[in-house]
């Protein structure tokens, strides 16, 4: 299992962030005539990985869109405790579909734009890199690598910069087994040092110690 | 701050990179004024006349150009999330990619004004105050732009419309731009219509940010 060095503070920056919670009540979505979810409460607190499982238009991507702030649910709220006056979007990560890189920018422009961007440190790109086993992609630009590749050059921005909560949106789609081992890796690492995850997946997640299913709530609206 | 200089820096490096980007504008900007002359026939007092307005029409065209992608670009590629969890504030980060834009297109634009209006036989004394004249004023005709970018976002081919939302907004911009050249042409003081142009720009600077920001966050709910 590969190691995370979330340095930086003595005693990692997470355990600055211990008494984080994620919490939503009543949360509801709509999607015309009929809910995608509704009432739904769910909270996440440190030491959390949550896999998020559902059949494919369940909600999933919504749910993590919601969550991480993007829109606002049609009901219900969503609170991060213990987060004080800052604003919530500076506490987490977003990995989502579309990954965020350009394809005429090299893995390391991209990377350095998205520490500049979200407060990360550039020094640690190529380790990060390293870590998901990409580093000879470094100064490649993504416009040539495979769709594989640039997930994992996308995904090493978990690393650069440090976030406590990881919201991940099929994160280990296009990865071979060994990537798929490694963020895996990643992910019960962040755990373990103080941070949470939440991980839309629909493959089986080592570091899983918490299951929220959406299958089975869509209902119709009155 | 960091975040503010990171999109600016990105930015500038797209367009650098991308080539086409940055001189495109230009580029644009080249063949109307070199066409001009075929179309209007060898009346060199004519073209003279026209020189200022067909200048700052160019201008506004070229500013055009390429501004319905300076959203959508990051919205297809996710960038656009990241900019929401950067923890700062959405305008400043707009307000970087206005300053990319403007650098890569009107600033380039404004330096070589001058020398394409000696191919419309402009009269000497008003090289200078176009050229002051364009610094002054292409920054409104981006941050105008920015705004229509903004609502256009989400829209596949939202150029037509965003044409249709900005060109209207311009000319203020253009009319004060083009009184500008038009006085140094005369040789009257062109002081008046200067300042009411510094005036336009620093309203759009005041305002576009904020509201592109808003436009964007309401394109995602």
């Amino acid at each position: 299992m590969p190691h995370i060095n979330i340095a930086g503070l003595p005693g990692g920056f997470l355990t600055t962030f211990s008494s984080l919670r994620l919490v939503a009540l009543g949360l509801a979505v709509r999607r015309g005539p009929r809910f995608l979810f509704r009432g739904l409460d769910m909270s996440l607190a440190s030491g959390q990985v949550m896999q998020l499982t559902g059949p494919n238009g369940s909600g999933k991507s919504t749910l993590i869109r919601l969550l991480a702030g993007f829109s606002p649910p049609d009901a219900g709220t969503v609170r991060l405790e213990g987060a004080g006056e800052e604003h919530p979007g500076a506490f987490l990560h977003y990995f989502g579909h579309r990954e965020g890189l350009r394809p005429a920018l090299t893995a390391r422009e991209n990377l350095a734009f998205l520490a500049g961007l979200l407060g990360g440190d550039e020094a640690r790109i190529p380790d990060a890199l390293g870590k998901l086993g990409v580093a000879r992609l470094l100064d490649l630009p993504v416009r040539v690598l495979s769709e594989g590749q640039r997930r994992r050059v996308a995904l090493a921005r978990l690393l650069v910069v440090d976030r406590p909560i990881w919201l991940l949106d099929e994160p280990l789609a296009s990865l071979d087994v060994e990537a798929i081992a490694t963020v895996s890796g990643l992910v019960a690492e962040h755990a373990k040092a103080g941070g949470m995850a939440l991980v839309a997946t629909h493959q089986p997640l080592a570091a899983t110690n918490a299951t929220l299913d959406l299958s089975g709530r869509r209902e119709a609206a009155a | 701050m960091s975040a503010f200089s990171a999109v600016l820096k990105r930015d500038l490096r797209l367009a650098r990179r991308a080539g086409a980007g940055a001189s495109l504008g230009l580029m644009f900007f080249l063949v109307l004024i070199a066409i001009v002359p075929f179309a209007i026939g060898a009346d060199q007092k004519l073209i003279s006349r026209l020189a200022p307005a067909l200048l700052w029409i160019a201008a506004l065209l070229a500013t055009l150009l390429g501004l319905d992608r300076l959203f959508q670009a990051d919205e297809e590629d996710g960038a656009l999330d990241q900019f929401l969890l950067s923890g700062g504030s959405l305008t400043m980060l707009v307000l970087a990619k206005a300053l990319a834009h403007w650098l890569v297109t009107g600033l380039p634009l404004s330096l070589a004004a001058p020398v394409l209006g000696l191919m419309l036989a402009i009269e000497p004394q008003a090289m200078l105050p176009l050229s002051l004249s364009l610094l002054v004023g292409t920054p409104a005709l981006t941050l105008i732009g920015l705004v229509g970018a903004a609502l256009t976002v989400s829209l596949n081919r939202g150029g037509l419309l965003l044409s249709l939302l900005v060109v209207p907004t311009a000319i203020p911009t253009l009319i004060f731009g083009v009184a500008v050249a038009k006085a140094a042409a005369e040789g009257r003081d062109f002081a008046m219509p200067l300042t009411v142009l510094c005036g336009t720009t620093l309203f759009a600077l005041a305002i576009s940010p904020i509201a592109a920001a808003l436009a964007l966050r309401q394109a995602r709910g």
